[in-house]
């Protein structure tokens, strides 16, 4: 795959949607720079090897690590950033497939790739805790200097 | 602010805070669909509906600059009030048919995101756009939630495929899953988990499930145009 023109097709969709999601003017490049991040790094994982399940999480990690550090920078809520930058990730392709499959009345591969699905969302939704986890404890120690 | 899409925790938070300012003790329990609020020791609780949730992330940031600015006292009781007066009369969102251009926009990025070829990309402008306008207008007049993305999503493989059968389109696969993505709740999915983690269990399940029957109606959407072809 051409890397940038994903580079620039996925700002454009993560700026879009921020629009869909009324993001603030002023903070719109910024939540599109965010999905742009997220998807690359999904992008580059998949491309040094890297099975989709990791990937994902790694991907979603990057983003909500990135989206934290922004949502206090700029003193925003995190979902402004984040929600828009997760949508590529999600595994719309795969749920087609296996929605497919199972019209097809073929369940064997319909439940499988169900099955991948929800572990990819899993993923999404792992990504995102950790990012979390490792913020707080990145930012305790100081607050508890802070408090004396 | 729970009407128009922050977490949970969020709306809780910022009500104790800013009653904290005020130097009032306070409490709040905030569920996705209703606020219970008592302030002081002999005030009368204060129990408010949440009967419409919609997405508008740029009110919730407002509102959570003005609670900021309050708590670090830069503005006074009166003034915090007309500000969010201000705030909740001025509609923030972008205008409906810039949303729309939007999404259809995002569906032809996603497209080309998911591997498709740019002959295709048209088809997934107009049917992304198209499939969002019709799933805005019919939650609009049925005010049923789950109906209307099912009902966008049919519409819209139907547009997919009738646009590869004219000759617009090439593969009329990747066209309907980049023009499924604008009604991929995204929001309800970050939140869901923000809430969980938060320790609101109610509001993160309840959200969850949000997010999983919106899913549900958009597969089966899809899926019963697969079955029409």
């Amino acid at each position: 795959m051409n890397i940038p023109i994903q580079l620039v097709v996925s700002f454009c969709a993560t700026a879009a949607f921020g629009m869909v999601f009324s993001v603030p003017r002023r903070l719109l490049v910024t939540c599109g720079a965010v999905g742009m991040l997220g998807w690359i790094a999904y992008l580059l994982l998949i491309r040094w090897g890297m099975s989709t399940v990791p990937a994902t999480l790694l991907a979603a990690f990057v983003l909500a690590s990135a989206s934290l550090f922004l949502a206090r920078l700029h003193k925003a809520p995190v979902t402004v950033f984040s929600a828009a930058g997760i949508i590529p990730l999600v595994p719309g392709g795969l749920a087609y497939d296996a929605m497919r499959d199972f019209v097809l009345n073929d369940y064997n591969t319909a439940v499988q790739l169900s099955a991948k699905t929800l572990m990819i969302a899993g993923a999404i939704a792992m990504g995102l805790i950790l990012a979390e986890v490792v913020y707080q404890l990145l930012r305790r120690p100081k607050e508890l200097i802070r408090a004396k | 602010m729970s009407q128009n899409g922050a977490e949970t925790f969020r709306v809780e938070d910022t009500m104790i805070r800013m009653a904290q300012a005020c130097h009032q003790p306070a409490q709040s329990f905030v569920t996705p669909t209703g606020i219970v609020f008592s302030l002081g020791t002999d005030n009368q609780t204060h129990l408010i509906r949440v009967s419409e949730r919609r997405v508008n992330l740029n009110l919730v940031t407002e509102v959570n600059t003005i609670s900021r600015r309050f708590c670090s006292g830069h503005l006074s009781l009166s003034e915090t009030h007309a500000a969010l007066v201000a705030v909740e009369q001025s509609n923030h969102q972008y205008p409906v048919p810039l949303q729309i251009l939007m999404a259809a926009i995002a569906s032809g990025c996603f497209l080309i995101m998911f591997g498709g070829v740019w002959n295709d990309f048209a088809a997934a402008v107009v049917c992304g756009g198209l499939g969002f306008a019709l799933a805005l207008y019919l939650h609009h007049i049925t005010r049923i939630r789950f109906f209307s993305e099912f009902l966008a999503s049919l519409a819209l493989g139907l547009m997919a495929i009738g646009c590869t059968r004219i000759g617009i389109g090439e593969m009329e696969d990747k066209i309907i899953i980049a023009s499924v993505m604008p009604l991929v709740p995204g929001l309800l999915i970050t939140n869901a988990i923000r809430d969980l983690m938060a320790g609101h269990l109610m509001a993160g399940v309840a959200k969850g499930t949000e997010a999983v029957l919106t899913a549900m109606a958009i597969g089966a959407g899809v899926a019963v145009t697969l079955t029409l072809i």
